[in-house]
């Protein structure tokens, strides 16, 4: 039996790399330090997977040779006029290279899964900044952290543990060092262990921060409530956040989501950066998917921009609301769909997966889906992390190599080299290169 | 393959070639002393001028720093769109441009090796995925260390060995390959929120000042026999009177320069060269810090020079990100990095009609006028923060022509024009000074031995222009001579033509250079125990999840060193 | 969970078709937990079971995770962000005696 230390979790945007993975026979037989998601991942991967390529024909997915399924695969996409390559968010950088190479030499439009979760937060960004850092910083000196629209309980379940509430830093020995201030709809596992916790109402996050920096000025709130608030309250936190040394604000879709989507976001930026007038403050988008983050990352470096990307004009252009893909989709806009690694079917608005479904679909996937069941091609790939290796960016942008610790079946190559083969032959049937 | 380049007029000033009709001949990828003509791809460079390829070694163009600047400015994208062709990638970007877009517009005006000067060492794996993506030329990276966890408790405790040990694995840990120090200690204070002015204050909570720092740093170097010196971006940048900081640096380490060796590069050297208590007498320093350049040997400096331009900051000076943004109201992204360094980003629009900002512009001139030495400059702006390189070419010409400087002399703030000496400068650098500028004195001040020159066995990177130095006079004719040095006519890289009238032809891969510093085994066992424990309690990865191999590197090229 | 146990899984079913409720807006619905609802807006329905929220709603708010059955009525409009507008929007939402909650395959094949 192996064991192999140093394993980087593929799960969410915590990218723990801490796992230490017992391999026997080329079987995980156990996993150490992962959370329930992550040993639910290495010891069930197995289930609902895919195991051969396959071809519409007719009504039926019939088992074809790779080889086929990539010709098919090419010949839908370079017959398309405005194809719409999707995903990339679960899967390694190399692969997201070659997505957009593939997305330029086609025309089309490429997009990730940031579209529908923290693309706002990129927007507010791109209108305002971002005060940040990496998680050791936060782990090491911050002694008040905020999650806002956030359920890191639910959704990243060691964040606290590893990097903010129960972290061991250099000058935060853990949770007694620390406060945590909880601002949510809902009563959340997670703001059941909070020091505060503000609920919000629904669609209010924005006035409420607008609050805040109010009372961070000591400007006087004319109303008793806001949001659902008490003044008071609001006046009491903006007291924790401005006498603090160092506070870090996680955010998720609570504020991605909601009415006012980027402007929520612009209302947490500027309250962030006007508590740096007062103390060291950060804040950090709670990414969902394990490299999501690479995804912009390489996006951004190649093309400019880091989700939204049309190559229409043979060069990059970027308009949320136009080349996002549920704009395209909404405006029936695209002829051919690729779909690497996610399932837009089950996670688009409908009207956007009626478009969707009206597209010859190809999906590389190494999991039965809602969107793999409805494709007219569909390539089985390796799981990154798992069995195959890959770049992965961390929420806080720490790149980190993921490694292989199981060879994958025969049938499975890494979507790296799916994405290649259909290259070279789109290439090949373009008539170029 | 050979190639074979007749009737060029060549500028190699490392073999004292000033301007002379001459052949050059390629073997292999290098400059060999002759070729047989019917094997050789030939080459007529009859009217054209020779120079090795251009070699800056200040550009922030890779990297998570980089990369956010590209994030915050979607409409600098669209100052500049590169339509895909059958050779070459789609891009964009004016002051950011996209990785692509990075490298075939260096090359297009005739530049062959780039380094990006400041990448964080947690993060460096993206900065080589970054300048793997940036094609054509040769490119290292600096990793930040002045605000390093390991450097700042070994140097308090006087370990240099230990410090020695643990910079020489990290070079080779990231594949980095020179020292860089930004505002040391003042990254760690703004930690915290804080920022250091001076070098003699203390780093909170560890105990040692910038100038410790600096110093300490200086002796690894030497220790290690590293290629280039230290390169320091001085504490207090930016602010009104700082140039006395940068004086301080520049004398700290003067009795540490090793024989025939400089002992510090003093990076974006205008930044840091002000006079003056307050904005309103805001004044330039360059003058001064000048004199002191050309009575020591042992500091070498580029210039950081500003244009008149809507441009990105971008640093790792945390502390000075933030008061620039409060002094412009713009946008800000701050980036800390835990136990290593830290940076911000934001966009800046120097103005002519800006008091400030025009003497700012005047300062790089002055500088670069009053120091004798050009082995002593290279022309840099510090990409993007003084403004975007592919207007290298119009510094160039404010060097070569007193009459350019006099047109842009003339739009700039009155009062600024009247305060500077810039006027009263007749100087004009010869094109073997500019050679030196932008080749020769770089790749010396890297350690690049074969890179900078055309002797022969340096690596045949040549640039050609359309410069006929017998018809043209850069002094009068500067408005031709800086639309000839915007594209090249010719771009030679390895031996193989990558340009051609500015437009690439070819894209061959570049170098990616790393140190491997050796001789310091023992001690690094000692460092063993220590990276292990720090990295267990204060960092957010193991330990073995940080070194980059070398299959990270598209071509990689070690360079062995040892003390 | 479910998402790392397929999407074909009971598991995912279960929890993505789960409507997490304030006890008072059930007992004002008249609807006991593990009962049908039905939640509406224009464009579409869907019949999802309701519960007792794990982690608390107020009145008037319920919680459905993100999966293909809430984006049965999910408002597709982005406002020019990209953003689909999938929290915070009003739904109706009425005790539902007849149609039963689709299975994952029958969600597909509905599509």
């Amino acid at each position: 039996m192996d064991i192999i230390t140093g394993v980087v979790c593929p799960f969410c945007g915590c990218l723990c790399d801490d796992l230490e993975v017992a391999v026997e026979g080329n079987k995980i037989v156990s996993v150490k330090n992962g959370c329930a998601y992550s040993l639910t991942k290495y010891l069930n991967y197995q289930k609902e997977r895919l195991s051969e390529a396959v071809v519409r024909k007719g009504e039926e997915q019939v088992p074809v040779e790779l080889d086929e399924a990539v010709r098919k695969a090419a010949q839908i996409l370079v017959d398309a006029t405005y194809p719409v390559l999707y995903g990339w968010s679960s899967t390694g950088c190399e692969t997201q290279h070659l997505g957009i190479e593939l997305a330029e030499e086609l025309s089309g439009a490429i997009d990730n899964t940031s579209t529908v979760c923290h693309g706002p937060t990129v927007e507010a960004f791109q209108e305002l900044g971002h005060p940040s850092c990496t998680l050791g910083q936060v782990k090491n000196r911050a002694d008040v952290i905020i999650y806002w629209g956030s359920n890191p309980l639910q959704s990243h379940l060691r964040h606290l543990s590893r990097y903010t509430l129960g972290a061991e830093g250099r000058w935060r020995k853990g949770r007694d060092d620390r406060t945590l201030v909880v601002v949510d709809v809902r009563k959340t596992y997670t703001a059941r262990v909070a020091d505060y916790f503000i609920q919000v109402e629904p669609n209010m996050d924005f006035e409420l921060m607008s609050a805040l920096r109010m009372a961070l000025k000591h400007e006087e709130i004319e109303q008793d409530t806001v949001a659902g608030v008490s003044v008071e309250d609001v006046e009491e936190l903006a007291e924790v956040l401005r006498g603090c040394e160092f506070g870090a604000l996680f955010y998720g879709l609570g504020l991605t989501m909601s009415s006012g989507k980027n402007r929520n976001l612009d209302a947490a930026i500027s309250l962030v950066t006007d508590l740096n007038k007062w103390t060291k403050f950060v804040m950090m988008p709670m990414r969902g998917h394990f490299n999501v983050n690479g995804a912009n990352t390489v996006f951004l470096w190649q093309t400019g921009y880091p989700f939204a990307v049309d190559f229409s004009h043979g060069y990059p252009r970027y308009n949320p609301g136009v080349t996002s893909v549920i704009d395209i989709l909404s405006r029936d806009e695209s002829d051919a769909a690729l779909v690497v690694s996610s399932d837009p079917v089950a996670n688009f608005p409908r009207k956007a997966t009626e478009s969707l479904l009206r597209n010859p679909m190809i999906v590389v996937d190494p999991h039965k889906t809602v969107t793999t069941e409805k494709a007219e091609v569909v390539i089985p790939s390796a799981f990154v992390g798992i069995e195959c290796e890959g770049t992965a960016y961390r929420m806080d942008s720490v790149p980190l190599k993921l490694k292989k610790v199981v060879e994958p079946p025969s049938s499975c190559p890494a979507d790296e080299e799916i994405l290649r083969r259909v290259l070279k032959e789109v290439r090949r049937l373009k008539g170029g290169n | 393959m050979e190639l074979l380049i007749r009737n060029a007029v060549v500028y190699d000033p490392s073999n004292n070639i000033e301007g002379e009709k001459m052949d050059l001949a390629v073997r292999n990828g290098k400059i060999v002393e002759s070729v047989e003509e019917s094997n050789a791809k030939i080459l007529d460079a009859a009217g054209m001028m020779a120079m090795p390829g251009g070699v800056d070694l200040h550009s922030h163009i890779a990297g998570p720093k980089v990369n956010k600047g590209r994030q915050l400015r979607p409409e600098d994208h669209l100052r500049y769109v590169q339509r895909k062709t059958q050779l070459t990638r789609s891009g964009v970007g004016y002051s950011i441009p996209t990785t692509f877009t990075t490298g075939y517009r260096y090359a297009g005006m005739g530049y062959t090796t780039v380094i990006e000067p400041a990448t964080a060492p947690l993060e460096t794996r993206h900065t080589h995925e970054e300048l793997n993506d940036t094609p054509i030329l040769d490119k290292a990276c600096f990793p930040l260390l002045g605000d390093n966890w390991f450097v700042m408790q070994y140097l308090k405790s006087s370990e240099i060995e230990k410090c020695a040990a643990y910079v020489a694995w990290l070079l080779k840990a990231i594949k980095g390959y020179s020292i860089k120090i930004v505002s040391p200690g003042s990254v760690e204070a703004w930690g915290w929120g804080h920022g250091l002015r001076s070098i003699d204050e203390l780093v909170p909570f560890f105990d040692i000042t910038p100038r410790e720092i600096i110093r300490g740093l200086c002796k690894v170097n030497n220790l290690l026999n590293l290629p280039s010196p230290i390169h320091v971006h001085c504490n207090n940048l930016g602010a009104p009177g700082n140039y006395e900081v940068t004086l301080e640096t520049m004398k700290c380490v003067e009795d540490l320069a090793k024989e025939g060796h400089h002992s510090i590069h003093i990076v974006h050297i205008q930044f840091n060269a002000y006079g003056g208590s307050g904005w309103s007498d805001f004044s330039s320093a360059a003058t001064k810090l000048a004199k002191y350049v050309n009575r020591h040997s042992h500091v070498t400096a580029d210039l950081g020079q500003v244009l008149f331009t809507d441009t990105t900051t971008m640093t790792a000076d945390g502390p000075w990100q933030y008061i620039l943004h409060n002094l412009s109201g713009n946008r800000w992204v701050n980036h800390d990095v835990e136990a290593e360094t830290g940076g911000g980003i934001v966009p800046y629009q120097y103005r002519r009609r800006n008091y400030v900002n025009a003497i700012q512009w005047t300062i790089g001139l002055e500088f670069a006028l009053q120091v004798k030495d050009p082995w002593k400059i290279c022309l840099t702006t510090d990409h993007p923060n003084g403004g975007p390189f592919i207007e290298y070419p119009r510094i160039m010409t404010w060097l070569l022509s007193h009459e350019a400087r006099d047109a842009a002399m003339k739009k700039i703030n009155k009062r600024a024009r009247n305060k500077s000496v810039l006027e009263s400068l007749d100087r004009e650098y010869s094109l073997g000074e500019l050679a030196v500028a932008t080749r020769a004195a770089p790749a010396k001040i890297l350690g690049l031995m074969n890179k900078g020159h055309l002797g022969f066995g340096a690596d045949a990177d040549i640039s050609l222009y359309h410069i006929d130095p017998s018809t043209t006079d850069p002094s009068k004719d500067y408005r031709k001579v800086r639309k000839a040095l915007r594209r090249a006519t010719y771009t030679v890289k390895e031996g193989e033509i990558v340009v051609k009238e500015g437009e690439v032809v070819s894209i061959p891969d570049g170098k990616t250079f790393w140190i491997e510093a050796e001789g310091l085994e023992e001690a690094q066992k000692d460092v063993w125990s220590d990276l292990t424990q720090t990295f267990e309690r204060y960092y957010t990865i193991r330990l073995e999840n940080y070194p980059i191999g070398e299959d990270y590197l598209r071509r990689p090229a070690s360079m062995k060193v040892a003390p | 969970m479910g998402l790392e146990l397929g999407k074909f899984s009971d598991a995912y079913t279960r929890s993505a078709t789960t409507c997490e409720m304030n006890p008072e807006d059930m007992e004002k619905l008249n609807v006991k937990p593990g009962e049908l609802v039905r939640i509406s807006t224009e464009h579409g329905s869907v019949t999802v079971r309701a519960i007792k929220a794990l982690e608390e709603v107020p009145p008037g708010v319920v919680f459905i995770p993100y999966g293909p059955w809430i984006n049965l009525v999910v408002r597709p409009e982005t406002h020019g962000t990209g953003m689909p507008s999938f929290k915070g929007i009003e739904v109706d939402i009425e005790p539902e005696k007849v149609s039963r909650v689709l299975g994952a395959k029958d969600l597909v094949e509905h599509s």
